[in-house]
């Protein structure tokens, strides 16, 4: 089957997972990604839980498994000028070569940009950083769990009268990637059509904030800064998750219009909410702690499953609250094969997420599970440098690829 | 990067024309790609996008042409009106599609079809487009036809279980996020299809599901993994143990967390910190970077954080920061979005840009280019078009119109 970037070359030295993510969206739609890591330095990535079986191993991250299918790993010591001889013979033929490390660590290896363009005049180089090449801030160690702090987004979730949460994830690290994966593809059009490389900066902030704009806006305008509403919305109500049946089990409700508040009042029957009370989008948000609590009344006696059911056969915009095994479970994402089951040599089969994007002509696809440290070193060697069997093994016993 | 920026004159773009139908499901798309240097004509019904109904609102007015959602998310792009359920409408969608390159919509699964203008019916007008449709959950399959805002998606994505405290319900953002990853990858699917149509002169079809956008790859592996499902645990991360992640100081608060093993030297060099103000305690006897996570009890970690916490009360969140970056140390300043617009290091990369709206005699500060590039520049191009704002430009101009039709299209509720 035809793919999109098939043909794509990618010299991958991003480790953790923004750069990691960005390379495996890019390895869904065909790109060819070889993985540069080392026994030395291994992508820290492989040393996170949860493991499979809950066994540790270095090929036993299920996370790393999922960041890093459909991609090669090549091990290739790079703190030994052989090892960057190689790294260089490889960028030779590639197309990208990306890395998040903090800036300078690529030139301290002679692989800044300024020297690839000498190595391979149209490379594409892209470096992903959380505060960007430039700025007094753009060595300020941390990763996105803590950057979400900075970026405005940990202010923006939580319940008025207690301490803001956090996500549990390097929040922004999600955005970071996709905006470089926009960039690398928008460079290898630009490639095509004028035949120039280029070089790119993208700061993992910066992206972010993309995604607070209408309260970036409203600060600079209107002066305001956005609060924490838990689950409330301005102009909705009953608007929030409901608990259901069973053990931590919820259901989120949204009620925009006075046509949905009338199917749930029916659907509900219960004559507590039918009254004048809650019968405006004005009384319900002035009533919304006891609306609240009436409709939990009513949600509690069924499973989040029925809830959702029913609420959408009249035409109600309700979800149930997923978690990990909802997910693996629900038809839609079946429907959509948005698992990948990728049999993976160490650990048995792994479930990948998908891109959440399918193209009817040239679809993403899961080929290969994440590789196990230097799986490929041997295949990359021979197929794509065209090295004798003489050399590898001159080198391996020069300990270039550990 | 000087002499980098100097060349920086090239529109990536230029020459790629997008139609742009969605709702605020699907703004930011059309954004991005305009941003980029694309063409865009955003294309509302007669009277205007009912998204513009969504605030915040400049100076709180609520007004189709003041929402600051619509500006902020309708960048770079023209605006035209067009009933495209009107046979009219429908004639002159499908001139404006022969010579554009995208369509995106955002309209429900069969919607489009229903008009005789899905995507196979549009290919007979230009064989090479491409077309990206964003809705809730797909094109096919059993939830397609689902009601779905903000918040249901932040549900069914798998993202909001985890999010919040463990005696309260699961959270979301305040700050709608669903569109924003919707957009983005709707973008990057839309330009992974263009540079495909360049090489072969085929479109094809692009299908967004958003509820899919949201990052939810922790979740599904620990079930995966272990057959578990992470909690929710507050201000903590759960991982092998529990570590804050919020720390109250003197003047706010700051994000941290004690990371051992090959991050250890980090946390080390907090605590050489602490003890030259004699505050680290037992802490200087720990070899920071030959421990990791399963070598530490929980037990253990809850006392360095307490003896983090009480440290951080005695300094602000200034002094905390200015001291990571001298000492290389992992922290963060729990910023608000006013802390953010001032942060030094955007000002530092002159991140924020200033946007005409001459319509009310204003400058506005924007969010300026997520990504930097040697040769090409990203720009907010001007701001979100006005009603109709290009309709003279778009109709009479480029399709040809002559003014008594176009009064013909304006007076039939066409345009």
């Amino acid at each position: 089957m035809i793919q999109a970037l098939q043909g794509v070359k990618i010299v991958d030295f991003s480790w953790v997972a923004a750069g990691p993510l960005t390379t495996r969206v890019l390895a869904d739609f065909g790109a060819t990604v070889i993985k540069i890591e080392s026994s030395i330095r291994p992508d820290p990535l492989r040393f996170e839980y949860p493991f499979a079986n809950n066994m540790p191993g270095i090929n036993r991250s299920v996370c790393f498994a999922i960041y890093n299918a459909n991609k090669y790993s090549m091990a290739l010591n790079m703190s030994i000028s052989k090892g960057r001889d190689i790294a260089k013979r490889l960028i030779k033929q590639a197309d990208v070569v990306i890395d998040n490390f903090t800036p300078g660590t690529m030139e301290r290896w002679g692989l800044g940009y300024n020297e690839l363009i000498k190595i391979k005049s149209d490379i594409i180089m892209l470096n992903l950083t959380l505060q960007g090449q430039t700025g007094s801030y753009s060595k300020q160690p941390g990763l996105g769990f803590m950057l979400q702090a900075l970026g405005g987004f940990t202010s923006l979730l939580g319940w008025p009268d207690r301490t803001f949460p956090g996500t549990q994830l390097p929040y922004t690290d999600y955005i970071g990637c996709y905006f470089a994966a926009v960039a690398i593809v928008e460079a290898l059009e630009y490639r095509r059509r004028t035949g120039k490389g280029q070089y790119i900066d993208v700061s993992q902030l910066e992206s972010g904030i993309s995604f607070l704009s209408s309260a970036i806006l409203d600060y600079t305008v209107n002066g305001r800064v956005e609060k924490v509403k838990g689950n409330r919305c301005p102009y909705a109500a009953p608007h929030g998750a409901y608990r259901c049946r069973g053990e931590d089990r919820w259901c989120t409700i949204a009620v925009f219009t006075d046509h949905e508040w009338q199917a749930l009042c029916q659907l509900i029957g219960s004559p507590a909410l039918r009254g004048d009370k809650f019968a405006t989008l004005l009384g319900r948000k002035r009533n919304e702690d006891e609306l609240n609590h009436l409709i939990e009344e009513w949600t509690i006696n069924y499973s989040a499953e029925e809830v959702m059911e029913r609420l959408q056969s009249s035409g109600i915009a309700c979800g149930i609250v997923e978690t990990g095994e909802d997910m693996h479970r629900d038809p839609q994402l079946k429907h959509r094969q948005y698992f990948w089951f990728l049999e993976h040599p160490e650990i048995g089969v792994t479930s990948c997420s998908a891109p959440p994007i399918q193209l009817s002509k040239t679809p993403p696809r899961g080929r290969m599970p994440a590789p196990c440290l230097g799986e490929h070193t041997e295949f990359v060697c021979t197929n794509f440098l065209g090295m004798s069997d003489e050399e590898f093994v001159e080198l391996s016993n020069e300990g270039v690829f550990r | 990067m000087d002499s980098r920026e100097e060349q920086n004159n090239v529109t990536s773009l230029l020459s790629f024309r997008v139609l742009d139908l969605t709702d605020e499901k699907g703004w930011f798309c059309g954004k991005i790609l305009g941003d980029l240097g694309a063409d865009v004509i955003k294309i509302e019904r007669p009277g205007g996008d009912p998204g513009r109904n969504i605030g915040p609102f400049y100076h709180d007015l609520v007004h189709s042409e003041k929402s600051l959602y619509w500006w902020a998310f309708n960048t770079s792009k023209r605006g035209i009106t067009l009933n495209i359920e009107s046979r009219d409408g429908q004639e002159i969608f499908r001139r404006l599609v022969r010579n554009a390159d995208v369509v995106i919509e955002s309209f429900p699964p069969g919607y489009m079809g229903g008009l005789g203008l899905d995507y196979a019916s549009l290919t007979s007008v230009n064989p090479s487009l491409i077309m990206t449709s964003i809705t809730p959950f797909g094109q096919t399959g059993p939830y397609k036809d689902y009601k779905a805002s903000d918040i249901t998606l932040n549900a069914m994505s798998g993202f909001m279980y985890i999010c919040g405290d463990p005696d309260q319900p699961p959270l979301r953002f305040s700050v709608e996020q669903s569109q924003a990853h919707a957009g983005l990858h709707a973008a990057l699917a839309t330009l992974v299809a263009h540079y495909y149509c360049g090489l072969t002169g085929e479109g094809q079809h692009v299908d967004v599901a958003m509820r899919e956008c949201f990052p939810s790859e922790w979740a599904q592996s620990v079930w995966f993994a272990l057959k578990t499902n992470p909690q929710r645990t507050g201000p903590f991360i759960a991982r092998h143990l529990i570590k804050r992640n919020i720390f109250a100081c003197k003047d706010g608060h700051v994000a941290f967390n004690v990371w051992l093993g090959s991050m250890g030297q980090k946390t080390y060099n907090l605590i050489k910190w602490m003890e030259e103000e004699g505050m680290a305690g037992d802490m200087s006897e720990v070899e920071w970077s030959n421990i990791e996570d399963k070598n530490v009890t929980q037990a253990e970690i809850v006392a360095w954080e307490e003896t983090i916490a009480k440290f951080f009360l005695t300094h602000t969140k200034s002094e905390l920061v200015q001291e990571a970056v001298k000492r290389d140390f992992m922290l963060f300043p729990l910023n608000t979005i006013d802390d953010v617009v001032h942060y030094e290091q955007l000002t530092e990369r002159d991140f924020w840009k200033e946007v005409q709206h001459n319509e009310l005699g204003i400058s506005v500060t924007y969010p300026g280019s997520p990504f930097r590039s040697t040769e090409f520049q990203w720009q907010i191009f001007r701001r979100a078009p006005l009603i109709g704002e290009h309709n003279r430009e778009v109709y009479i101009d480029e399709l040809g119109f002559c003014e008594d039709e176009f009064l013909a299209l304006r007076q039939g509720g066409i345009i």
